[in-house]
């Protein structure tokens, strides 16, 4: 099986070994990944703060990198998934040229925690773990893709790992985009809340499939002091490779 | 809480309200308990069935509104009331001021309702000379504190009892509690003075039924039925999108809105007022007067933000929002808070305005997941800010670099330059930058992910 990587202008950025765990993970069960270079940005930030030109142009970009073949894209996060699948269609809803290949691309993306249990059942493949985890629900994840269960079964699969439920595991750590940095003193609350959780719950790691999200709540943990790691779900999983 | 020619200072109000404790602790334990009852009181129920439906129903009123409306009207009229249509604020205000003046009346009870702060009712009647008590026991608390409700049914969410109780000390004199049920009795003992001598009671309405011309009360305190029942006159004030067709489609919202909004199976009270005393009855108002106010709705329900209108008022989508918990109600700076209150103060007073609230969400969706009519609140925001955008109220600097990311993002060359500017320049951007975001942020890698992978 063959697949093509959205690695996500963050982890490209920020979290370079979150995309390499998504290769080593995909690879170690046989999957052929290959990674169109030339790839950028989805354009979530445009497209939610209310910038429609700009995010036609990322989305534009994006169709031109990825088109031309059936394989799935995978990407490790479930908002750039979201705005791929659920947006793009209607960002060209006035073009049907362009329409129509916003919807081919949106039928071939999946969010990685989505496509190692549906397409690949990894959670039955024995892999190991270690330490209390939790997992944070991220938004647009949970309510715009319905993705709920497959990072949990992949979390629970880990042997010698204990997966702890995160009380109001759903609620939005505050990142929101550019919404971090309009409404800073807000989103840092948001993440305190968060944080406040993930820490009643005694976990010596929280996790997530969304950089954005676990990029707010690190820097919760950072400004609180606390030992508490944060690594993206890819990264937890990738661990448990042998 | 300030407003401005400039817009609704949110940022200044959000972080003025997280430094006050007690209302941080105010707000999450009510949103807490009202978050946990509301899934209890949907747990076990066919939920999304009874969305469905309802929001359907919503729908095919605003499809038929004017229909609906003058048939409420002439059912209204035959029941005995007198209806009065108000095209704004303005004209509302001055009509139920003038019904109360050709009464001579100078003081009336009330029971809560949101389109009457939409209109600035009280102040206006206080301007004419009319002393107004509100009796439901939150509205009753935020009115001798001086202050606009900070929810859409619990109007002082963001006290604590406390602070309850040394206002009842100072404002009415009595001995200092903090005990909700002492301060409840206090209540009940002045406001029972007031059901009793009052000549006019207000209302407002959570729905009006176009075939029969009733108008259908929620309460949790009796209050309503009191102003309603008690006075010679009534008048009830209500916007025109709460019409639904027939007391049969009422169950649809029975079973939804009290789960909804506090977590209850059912309200306590619910009244259906159908004009005045008839021969016969031994309550109801002898005079009824219902006015309906439109105040731009004629023209939103015909746009393409008409399924605002589908709203309910439970404020369901208030608790869910992570912005509105942190914050509470007042810093909106608005009659309505929240996910609802954002669109619906953009729609009522304009982007001008409204537009720094549209700052005021993650779009995380949890407001959607809640709203008992499925208002796709986070759609109607997005839309509303494209909007924005297309107005050109965001501010330059973020104009500049979003067309800058319009550019870039279609460069792979630029976007990696950019990448590697980032790395290198980060020890001086996080100096002279925005620093609340940088400084949250940690240093771009210097070998981006894209050049490692093969």
């Amino acid at each position: 099986m063959r697949v093509q990587l959205f690695a996500t202008c963050l982890v490209d950025t920020f979290f370079p070994e979150t995309g390499e765990a998504t290769v080593r993970l995909l690879r170690h069960f046989g999957v052929e990944v290959s990674y169109p270079q030339g790839q950028t940005c989805c354009g979530k930030p445009a497209d939610s703060g209310g910038y429609r030109h700009e995010s036609r142009k990322a989305a534009e970009h994006f169709i031109s990198i990825f088109e031309g073949n059936d394989d799935p894209i995978v990407i490790p996060s479930g908002s750039c998934v979201s705005m791929v699948k659920n947006h793009y269609p209607d960002l060209f809803k006035d073009d049907s040229r362009m329409r129509e290949k916003a919807e081919a691309i949106a039928g071939r993306a999946y969010e990685l925690s989505q496509f190692l249990v549906n397409v690949l059942k990894i959670h039955e493949a024995n892999l190991s773990g270690k330490g209390r985890i939790t997992y944070h629900a991220s938004c647009q994840l949970t309510r715009e893709l319905g993705v709920r269960e497959e990072p949990l079964l992949l979390l629970q699969s880990l042997k010698g790992a204990e997966l702890v439920p995160l009380p109001y595991a759903d609620r939005c750590c505050g990142f929101g985009g550019i919404f971090m940095a309009k409404l800073p003193e807000v989103s840092m609350a948001l993440a305190d809340e968060k944080l406040d959780t993930v820490l009643s719950t005694g976990a010596d790691t929280v996790t997530g499939c969304d950089h954005g999200c676990l990029m707010n709540i690190a820097d919760a943990i950072r400004r609180r002091g606390s030992a508490v790691q944060v690594k993206h779900i890819a990264v937890v999983l990738a661990e448990g490779l042998r | 809480m300030s407003t401005s020619t400039q817009g609704i200072p949110f940022r200044t109000n959000a972080a003025e309200a997280l430094r006050n404790a007690t209302l941080r602790g105010a707000m999450r334990n009510a949103t807490d308990t009202f978050t946990i009852k509301r899934a209890d009181a949907l747990s076990g129920v066919p939920v999304e069935e009874w969305r469905e439906q309802a929001s359907a129903m919503r729908l095919h009123v605003l499809d038929n509104l004017s229909d609906y409306v003058d048939r409420f009207e002439k059912n209204a009229a035959r029941a005995g009331a007198r209806v009065h249509r108000a095209k704004d604020s303005q004209e509302a205000r001055e009509r139920i001021g003038s019904i109360l003046k050709d009464h001579g009346i100078g003081s009336v009870v009330k029971s809560k309702s949101m389109v009457s702060e939409e209109i600035h009712l009280n102040n206006y009647l206080e301007t004419q000379g009319v002393r107004v008590v509100e009796t439901d026991l939150g509205e009753y608390i935020i009115q001798i504190a001086g202050e606009g409700p900070s929810h859409i049914i619990v109007p002082a969410i963001h006290k604590d009892r406390r602070q309850v109780g040394k206002l009842f000390a100072e404002k009415l004199g009595c001995e200092y509690s903090d005990d909700p049920a002492v301060l409840t009795r206090i209540a009940k003992k002045i406001l029972r003075e007031e059901f009793l001598s009052a000549k006019a009671g207000i209302s407002g309405a959570n729905f009006a039924v176009a075939d029969s011309g009733s108008i259908v009360l929620f309460t949790n305190e009796g209050n309503g039925r009191m102003c309603t029942t008690l006075p010679p006159l009534h008048i009830a004030v209500l916007s025109i999108e709460k019409m639904i067709p027939s007391l049969a489609d009422l169950p649809k919202f029975i079973r939804l809105l009290p789960r909804s909004a506090t977590g209850q199976i059912l309200t306590s009270y619910m009244s259906v007022i159908t004009g005045t005393r008839k021969p016969g009855e031994s309550t109801g108002a002898e005079e009824m007067h219902i006015v309906l106010v439109d105040n731009g709705r004629s023209e939103i329900v015909n746009g393409e933000y008409r399924e605002m209108l589908k709203c309910i008022r439970c404020g369901a989508c208030l608790n869910a929002c992570p912005v509105y918990r942190m914050v509470g109600g007042h810093a909106y700076g608005t009659t309505y808070p929240g996910p609802m209150g954002i669109v619906l103060t953009t729609l009522l007073d304009g982007m001008e305005k409204a537009n720094p609230l549209l700052e005021a969400t993650t779009l995380c969706g949890a407001c959607e997941d809640v709203c008992p009519v499925k208002v796709p609140l986070p759609q109607l925001l997005r839309r509303l800010r494209e909007r924005r955008v297309e107005e050109g109220l965001t501010p330059k600097l973020e104009q500049t670099g979003m067309a800058g990311f319009g550019k870039i993002v279609k460069s792979p060359f630029l976007f990696h330059l950019g990448q590697t500017a980032a790395h290198f320049l980060w020890p001086v951007a996080t100096k002279i930058g925005p620093k609340v975001a940088l400084d949250r942020l940690p240093r771009p890698v210097g070998k981006i992910f894209g050049r490692r992978v093969s």
